[in-house]
């Protein structure tokens, strides 16, 4: 059994099991901070970012002012941002049989592994997960497709010349792996391949491996999966939470006794406390727009919004603040907050219960019924007449580079009076502002990551006891900022295995039995002997049948009587012959009784071998 | 011999209170506990003494399943768990959770408020009765316990209705509950993977009916609802809150929004808005083109049909109302049919089965003059028209269903026994299966033949099937010895040599020898070697080896020559062979 690596990141894994004769997917995650290198993708024509001076080495030596832009100080590459891929080159692509997805923000990568490799397996996931992962991939496609780029720069990606690049561009990793994003039909080729699954619901893969989702609790449909098959059992874990938010609860019961739980997808921040980020999140909110300015809020189309939202609807009322607008900007807007109200089965039991009643889930509904909370498309269109200062804006991309957030940055960066709130953890703020410095603007991090930390993440393994556990290599050590953080990493006995871009890992364990089936009639003929107390054997002769990689054993056929025909025939088609099984013959021989019985057979015994002989000699 | 238990406590070659109780693999399920429509006596439950005279309920059953929300699968539920007493689980998926409290709820309401009955169930119980109720989702597998494990799969007969998977080890059974193989305009249909259960429990409410194109019913129903309404009649269509009710909306809505229609469509009861938003929450239950344009425009928000007041029954004009519930057995519907049975101009279409005892059912069958309580006869004048829109699986949607679930025996409840008759016949040939019609409280054993899971060590298969080839051959098969070891519930099959070395025993080795003496002039070597000679010529397809050291070996057997000095031509032939020898090399 054998774990490829194809992704470092420890949030956006990729992994292939080779796991009995089955290759199995695990998360396709892409990682899109790759896209803080480029340039921001600007909704209305920005003079600033168009009259930006183009790169050229201090000696003169390397012109790329086509390619590379200068822009507050760093040089950032002017092209349709791209995505760091995982890896293609480990392994090839065409064999894997199944992609086991565990949540929405875990499948981006799918359509490049789908479309254009030869794959011709099956994705597993839930129906969430499919339908809010569809909205955040058309997301992507149209905020890249809404401000087409003409060129596509390559050439700083040559080796010889990224290496006398400046800052951050120099140190970028895998340049040649990255790809600019997938079209509409590549998203809807990739989709069709997805086979929906439950929570517990077990999947026969080629009757040899059985695969489970679980309820992971970080976000909607979230699922961690265990791929077993009678005797063996891995655990793979990835993006779960055991905070009280919109999700139903993380089981962790079914994770038991795994030979090897492969763990992904901690907390990026594990020094910052949700609920507490929540609170400052709202009191910085507040100071702004009491102030009179506006809050900006980088966000995911779904996913923490949900949460952010049932806050705000209690907060604002309380902070006296009832008549701010909030607006939700997305081209996937309204089907995120539509698609959250029908998804009961995947809901806290809280959020269940009000369905019962019925209810909408989430208060958003109330929001939107009161005209609180508006969505739209874009800042194209209705949203332009419509909208009123101070206001609370959420938008994406989280990253900055494109999307209508782009637009929000150009509009209220000059201002002090305006906030920037960050809740997203999968970027740096520094790096993500980059491209807009000077800013005047208040910079709020508070990021919201309610996955596992270390804490909990120790004890769910003291409770669960696996016999191994892979995890990526960050994990393993204190985060570099604070390496005396002991507590930031995990330490188990026996130790992780901890595995990187491109590792590939022998995993420890040896399969020794495997499942058969007797047939009743065969099962019947059995003889069972007692030889110690409460240990009997029997011995079994029978017809061994695999197919589909079942097995199952038949008695032994009684051999055909032979057809009455002629002498030669006989001679030459002789029926197959059948050994009869080979006694196990041990213990103690009672003396007594068995010299009797040989008094009473001996005559028998010595006729056979004479004629026999006789005939040999002849 | 292991074998599958099926005793039907209600819908046994009937329709209505469905109840089936079912023991596999030593744990005891309950399908569905719904009332009849048709009674209003004790006969409206399903017998329960059938358990409670050995004991108490909790202590018999493993747990409960309620197919779907209508009241003949769910009604007795409270009564069950409250009066009889039962307290361990009941399954049913989210959409019936959420309604059936309330249908029961209207159910209570009816009988005791309206009809005065008391020793009813309460409220109250109602409530204690749902808090039992643990949801699943669909293909979840629930582990009731260690051994019993159910699964739940799309049944497309009512939002959230479902069939259920029982499994105990190998043995298992699938009960349909009502279910539609046609998708129609608000729900899909049903569909299950090839499970081959050991016995498929199906209802057969149209066991012999196969039903024309939906379209044609559809048009039909548009076509005389439209006449009906041009010359200035009123409709009647009884449905159940839920359900159907859904369906004919939709489609009357499309109708006149084409046609541009003025008359008002109503519905009665406070349960519509209700029922609708139920239908917006559980949208993926729905089919899915509604699923699919839901976020654009959800096809449950009615503009044309508005909420029904008592008092606009006698309003003049045409109207168009659909109440409730469908049998005509009580409420709303009951009253608006004798304010409107008199006129010819007014019409009745029935959508759905009835329930023998119903007024309904009555009406149905030609009926013209009707009895009321304590008082005249009422005298059927308007137009009836029946028209099954209720989503069951006709004749050929059983059959379809038959062949998706490739099931090993059938069992046929919910129909008419007449009607399962014909079916049954059908199923047998068609699929040789046998199929069975319990009535109720008879029990239908059926034997299982379950195979025996055993733990075969991976050397010795992987031996074994590197040695057996690819593919098996018929007419050579290969024969596999193994040791079977059973010890604390296990079953291991390992090879002979590893279950001595693992139960620490030592093997005797039984060698048989005997001695033959002849005549030969040759010498020791010689006699040997024309012995080796003619058993090559004799033993083709065996390895015969002269060994150096003066033997011969065939197989296990051993074969020496020695001769005293003193009479050299008298050979001593020592022979010895093993236990386990082939019969052929001896003969």
């Amino acid at each position: 059994m054998k774990l490829y690596c194809l992704s470092g990141h420890p949030t956006l894994p990729c992994n292939v099991l080779k796991f009995k004769s089955t290759t199995i997917m695990l998360d396709c995650g892409l990682d899109t901070t790759a896209a803080l290198y480029f340039l921001p993708l600007p909704l209305v024509h920005s003079p600033r970012l168009s009259k930006l001076p183009g790169w050229v080495s201090k000696d003169g030596a390397v012109n790329l002012e086509k390619e590379l832009k200068e822009c507050s100080g760093r040089v950032f590459v002017d092209s349709q941002p791209e995505f760091c891929l995982p890896e293609k080159e480990l392994l090839d692509l065409s064999t894997i049989d199944v992609i086991l997805i565990s949540n929405y923000h875990c499948m981006m990568a799918l359509p490049y592994i789908t479309e254009h490799t030869g794959f011709t397996g099956t994705v597993y996931a839930t129906e969430p997960t499919l339908q809010i992962g569809r909205l955040l991939m058309e997301e992507l496609v149209t905020f890249m497709e809404r401000v087409p780029k003409a060129q596509a720069a390559t050439c700083w990606k040559n080796k010889e010349i990224q290496r006398l690049l400046p800052g951050p561009l120099k140190d970028a990793v895998d340049v040649w792996s990255w790809r600019k994003c997938y079209s509409v039909q590549e998203v809807n080729s990739a989709l069709s391949k997805v086979q929906l699954v439950g929570y517990s619901q077990k999947v026969e893969l080629f009757g040899a491996v059985q695969v489970t989702p679980l309820s992971s609790g970080y976000s909607l449909g979230s699922s961690n999966w265990i791929i077993q098959s009678h005797y063996e059992k891995v655990s793979y874990v990835s993006g779960s939470s055991l905070l009280t938010t919109h999700p139903q609860p993380m089981e962790q019961s079914s994770l038991k006794n795994s030979d090897v739980l492969i763990l992904t997808g901690l907390t990026q921040i594990p020094t910052a406390n949700p609920d507490g980020m929540l609170g400052e999140f709202c009191s910085n909110l507040a100071m702004t727009i009491r102030a009179g300015g506006n809050v900006l809020v980088p966000c995911y189309s779904s996913g923490v919004i949900y949460d952010l939202l049932e806050c705000l609807y209690q907060f604002m009322d309380s902070a006296n603040l009832g008549s701010t607008p909030f607006y939700f900007i997305s081209p996937v807007a309204n089907s995120s907050l539509e698609f959250s109200q029908i998804f009961a089965e995947w809901l806290c039991q809280n959020k269940q219960s009000k369905v019962y009643l019925p209810e909408p889930p989430f208060p958003h509904a109330e929001l939107i019924q009161t005209n609180k909370l508006k969505h739209y498309p874009s800042i194209h269109g209705d949203f332009s007449s419509e909208f009123r200062q101070p206001c609370v804006v959420f938008t994406g991309h989280p990253s900055l580079r494109f999307g209508d957030v782009v637009h929000f940055m150009e509009l209220w960066g000059k201002s002090s009076l305006n906030t920037i709130i960050f809740t997203e953890p999968d970027f740096s703020y520094l790096d993500a502002l980059a491209p807009y410095q000077p800013l005047a603007m208040k910079c709020v991090y508070c990021p919201i990551d309610t996955r596992l930390n270390f804490h909990q993440v120790s004890k769910l393994l003291k409770d669960i006891q696996p016999l191994h556990v892979v995890c990526p290599e960050p994990y393993t050590q204190p985060p570099p900022a604070q390496p005396h953080r002991s507590d930031l990493m995990l330490e188990l006995q026996p130790p992780p295995m901890a595995y990187r871009r491109c590792s590939v890992l022998g995993l420890p364990f040896r399969r020794r039995y495997e499942r058969i089936h007797l047939l009743p009639e065969l099962a019947r003929s059995l003889v069972p002997s007692e030889i110690k107390a409460g240990v009997s054997v029997a011995t079994v002769s029978a017809v061994l049948q695999s197919k589909d990689n079942k097995h199952v054993l038949q008695p032994v056929p009684k051999p055909a009587p032979v057809p009455p025909s002629k002498k030669r025939k006989r001679v030459t088609e002789e029926p197959p012959e059948v050994l009869n099984p080979k006694p196990l013959l041990s213990g103690a021989v009672p003396l007594e009784p068995f010299l009797a019985m040989l008094h009473k057979v001996q005559h028998t015994l010595s006729l056979r071998p004479n004629q026999s002989a006789q005939s040999a000699c002849r | 011999m292991p074998d599958i238990k099926v005793t039907p406590l209600g819908a046994g070659q009937d329709v209505g209170r469905s109840c089936i109780l079912v023991s596999i693999g030593g744990k005891n399920i309950m399908l569905d506990c719904g009332m009849h429509m048709g009674y209003n006596d004790d006969r409206r439950f399903p017998d329960f003494s059938y358990v409670t005279q050995n004991g108490r309920l909790t202590e018999f059953l493993d747990c409960v399943i309620i197919s779907h929300f209508h009241l003949d699968h769910c009604g007795a539920l409270p009564y069950m768990s409250e009066m009889v007493g039962y307290d361990g689980p009941i399954y049913m998926t989210h959409p019936t959770k959420a309604i059936c409290p309330i249908l029961l709820e209207d159910f209570r309401k009816i009988t005791v408020d309206k009809k005065g009955e008391t020793n009813f169930f309460t409220s109250q119980m109602i409530k204690d009765c749902m808090k039992k109720v643990v949801p699943l989702n669909l293909h979840q597998t629930v582990q009731v316990d260690e051994e019993l494990e159910i699964k739940a799969y799309y049944a497309g007969h009512v939002l959230g209705a479902a069939m259920f998977q029982i499994k105990v080890g190998s043995e298992s059974v699938v009960y349909t509950g009502d279910y539609n193989m046609t998708p129609d305009r608000h729900l899909g249909a049903a569909w299950i993977d090839k499970c081959r259960p050991d016995i498929l429990i199906s209802e057969s409410t149209y066991a012999t009916t196969i039903r024309d194109s939906k379209r044609c019913r559809e048009r039909d129903f548009l076509k005389k609802v439209h006449e009906t309404v041009e010359r200035g009649g009123k409709v009647l269509i009884p449905v159940f809150a839920l359900g159907r009710a859904q369906e004919l909306c939709i489609l009357l809505e499309t109708f006149w929004e084409r046609m541009n229609l003025k008359a008002p469509i109503y519905f009665s009861t406070g349960l519509t808005e209700k029922a609708n938003h139920y239908y917006k929450l559980f949208i993926t239950w729905t089919n899915q083109k509604i699923r699919k344009t839901f976020v654009q425009r959800n096809m449950f928000e009615f503009k044309h049909i508005k909420a029904f007041d008592r008092s606009y029954a006698d309003n003049p004009g045409p109207m168009v109302v659909f109440a409730t519930p469908g049998m005509l057995h009580a409420g709303q519907s009951l009253q608006i049919f004798k304010k409107w049975a008199g006129n010819e101009k007014n019409m009745l279409i029935m959508p759905g089965y009835c329930v023998q005892g119903t007024v309904g059912h009555k009406i149905l069958n030609g009926q013209k003059k009707l009895e009321m309580e304590g008082r005249a006869t009422l005298d059927v004048k308007l137009q009836v028209e029946y028209m099954s829109f209720s989503a069951h699986a006709d004749a050929k949607g059983i059959m379809q269903l038959i062949r998706m679930a490739e099931p090993r025996n059938m069992l046929l409840v919910h129909g008419e026994a007449k009607k399962m008759e014909f079916l049954k016949d059908k199923i047998e040939q068609e699929f040789s299966i046998s199929c069975y019609m319990p009535a109720n409280g008879e029990t239908t054993t059926v034997v299982t033949n379950p195979s025996v899971p055993v733990d075969i060590s991976l050397n010795l298969l992987k031996r074994e099937m590197a040695l057996g080839g690819p593919l098996p051959d018929a007419k050579r098969p290969r024969t596999m010895h193994g040791t079977l070891i059973m010890k604390d519930n296990s079953l291991r099959l390992v090879s002979p040599e590893q279950a001595l070395k693992e139960l620490g025993l030592s093997e005797h080795q039984l060698r048989f020898t005997c001695r033959v003496q002849l005549h030969d002039p040759h010498s020791d070597t010689d006699t040997l070697g024309r012995i080796y000679t003619h058993l090559k010529s004799v033993l083709k397809s065996y390895s015969i080896q002269h060994v150096p050291d003066g033997t011969v070996i065939v197989e296990s057997i051993v074969i020496k020559v020695t001769s005293s000095a003193e009479e050299p031509n008298l050979k001593v032939i020592l022979l010895s062979w093993s236990y386990q020898v082939n019969k052929h090399v001896m003969n």
